[in-house]
């Protein structure tokens, strides 16, 4: 089969559909409106449940619930609606629910706008909603990796019985690239023994909650959700190095950022400036040690974080990873603009003359 | 290559299942027409999509001397599907070659039936664009339902198969081939002719052997890393 022509947000659909995904619950906005476009025609063709719900409040409780019955259940929005989704959200962690949720991020704070932006990877990485929870961010930067990752989704939620985020930028739901449908790694998956779907193969009765009364238990929950996360953080944390192995400064970015770092990179290396990118592909767990480990290499004189965002939010990330280290410098537009490729190798070459 | 001989008509409304290259197709043709010499308005009319618009090469445009009129011009990022009122003058100013593009699929089209009133008083081709790597619009059939139901909802009559087969900066000559099959396939099933192929100027002479028009283009709605 050869590679066909995709439009970011309807290739989300069409991934998920073909990761077995059983109900989808969502609600318009702008840049992801074509997820349940395309969901409520192709799902239905494919023996799955659509439901245009009432707010995205209503959406993210129906995976809940549809989760909780052992059904793969997603949902997609975009920030402010993303926004409204996080109680929900904390409970599918507290609850241990596997769900996968797909956020498409416009400007913000507020409504903002509906051009592309990062700026929500303190609420996508930290937990938007309440309590000590974590949920998997995948951070796809073009079109192939964006099915490749909702269809791995499926699979991490219900391996770690935790909700997955998949996170781009408008840009990439709204894009055309040429795509290839691929298998995904073959995880080998628990039966889903606690799902509440009756009691048709089971005696007992199975409950899913996320209220603890007694303290002493709310304790043990919370130290075991701490331990499934630190077993995360070991096996699911990935990342991609491009020309770091000499490189005098590195370009730190995720997503479109990352697209456009690559471009400069090839500018900046022609001119024989050398310089690296190193991209988080999971946000949580983020590459900490890979970064702490480059950090202390003695070529790397310093570091460019760009995001789509004006103050600069996994710039945390990679400061706790440098650990002060190597100067970090910080170039993001928000609410839509894009840095250029021109604009971010200027910054590079300002950032390294500093370093010197 | 002229223009103006396979766009014989002063309107042309560019439409299609979205993704399939309107707008690009829509860019190329403005500019071929204006450097022809002719008179040229470009009218952004997609009210559903918010990213890659024509408008995005407003300069461009400008300083090939076409006329640039796009919906909700005071509020260009906005979703609002507003349209100027300035839009009537590509109906009523004949002196003037009109390229509408219009937003995919029969949603999209909806835009043109308030305008069907004038356009019958018009010169006016509506082109359907197709391009045989977008998944729902690879078959002849599948692609002849998306073309006739935007002939539904504008109550117009398409008249053209514009031939726009990419797969963004990996296209090669065989996908304008493909492309050029599944038009044929089209063209032969509904009678409606093949305006022209489109390929990218590179290709373009690879494929002379064409029966129709091949339209070299180049390729200005560009992502920010490109």
């Amino acid at each position: 089969m050869g590679k066909e022509l995709w439009k970011g947000n309807e290739a989300i659909a069409e991934a998920a559909i073909r990761a077995g995904c059983d109900c989808f619950f969502g609600y318009p906005i702008t840049p992801q409106s074509e997820v349940p476009e395309y969901m409520s025609v192709h799902l239905p063709q494919h023996g799955g449940v659509f439901v245009q719900s009432e707010s995205e409040i209503a959406a993210i409780n129906m995976v809940y619930g549809a989760g909780g019955a052992g059904m793969r259940a997603m949902t997609s929005s975009s920030s402010p609606g993303i926004s409204l989704k996080q109680e929900g959200i904390t409970y599918l962690a507290g609850a241990e629910v596997p769900a996968v949720i797909v956020n498409c991020m416009r400007g913000g704070p507020g409504l903002g706008t509906i051009q592309p932006s990062q700026a929500d990877y303190y609420q996508a990485t930290r937990g938007g909603g309440n309590g000590d929870y974590r949920t998997v961010v995948l951070a796809p930067s073009n079109v192939q990796e964006t099915v490749d990752f909702v269809q791995e989704a499926f699979d991490i939620a219900d391996q770690y019985r935790n909700p997955v985020m998949v996170v781009c930028d408008g840009l990439i739901g709204q894009m055309m690239e040429p795509i290839e449908w691929r298998p995904v790694p073959k995880r080998d998956l628990p039966p889903k023994t606690w799902a509440a779907n009756g009691t048709k193969n089971h005696t007992g009765r199975n409950i899913i909650n996320s209220l603890f009364i007694a303290p002493e238990d709310c304790d043990d929950h919370n130290v075991h959700l701490a331990k499934k996360y630190a077993e995360i953080e070991r096996s699911e944390v990935r990342w991609e190095e491009r020309d770091c192995d000499d490189a005098d400064i590195v370009i730190t970015a995720y997503g479109t950022p990352a697209r456009i770092a690559l471009t400069a990179l090839e500018a900046l290396r022609a001119e024989g400036i050398k310089v690296g990118l190193f991209r988080p592909i999971t946000l949580w767990p983020f590459p900490e040690k890979a970064l702490h480990d480059l950090a202390g290499q003695s070529h790397v004189k310093a570091f460019l974080d760009v995001e789509l965002s004006s103050t600069g939010q996994m710039l945390d990330d990679v400061r706790l990873a440098v650990e002060g280290r190597k100067p970090i410098s910080y170039l993001g537009h928000a609410g839509g603009a894009m840095p250029t490729v021109e604009e971010m190798a200027a910054c590079a070459r300002e950032a390294l003359k500093e370093a010197q | 290559m002229c223009a103006a001989a396979f766009c014989t008509h002063r309107l042309t409304l560019v439409t299609g299942h979205y993704g399939t290259g309107k707008t690009e197709f829509a860019v190329n043709l403005a500019l071929a027409l204006a450097a022809e010499g002719q008179a040229v308005t470009l009218a952004d009319l997609d009210i559903v999509n918010p990213y890659f618009r024509s408008r995005e090469r407003r300069p461009e445009l400008q300083q090939a001397g076409v006329r640039l009129i796009s919906s909700s011009q005071a509020c260009s990022d906005a979703d609002v599907p507003a349209l100027p009122a300035e839009l009537l003058g590509v109906f009523q100013d004949r002196s003037r070659r009109g390229v509408l593009d219009i937003g995919g699929d029969p949603v999209g089209a909806r835009v043109l039936a308030r305008f069907r009133p004038q356009l019958l008083n018009e010169d006016y081709q509506l082109l359907y664009v197709l391009n045989a790597n977008r998944p729902e619009v690879r078959t002849m059939e599948s692609a002849i339902s998306y073309l006739r139901g935007i002939e539904t909802v504008t109550g117009l009559t398409c008249s053209g198969i514009v031939n726009n087969t990419h797969l963004c900066g990996e296209t090669t000559a065989a996908d304008v081939r493909k492309g050029a099959a599944l038009a044929e396939a089209v063209s032969a099933a509904t009678g409606i002719g093949i305006v022209c192929h489109t390929a990218r100027q590179d290709l373009a002479p690879l494929l002379s052997d064409l029966p129709e028009t091949v339209f070299p283009i180049q390729i200005y709605m560009k992502k920010p890393w490109e």
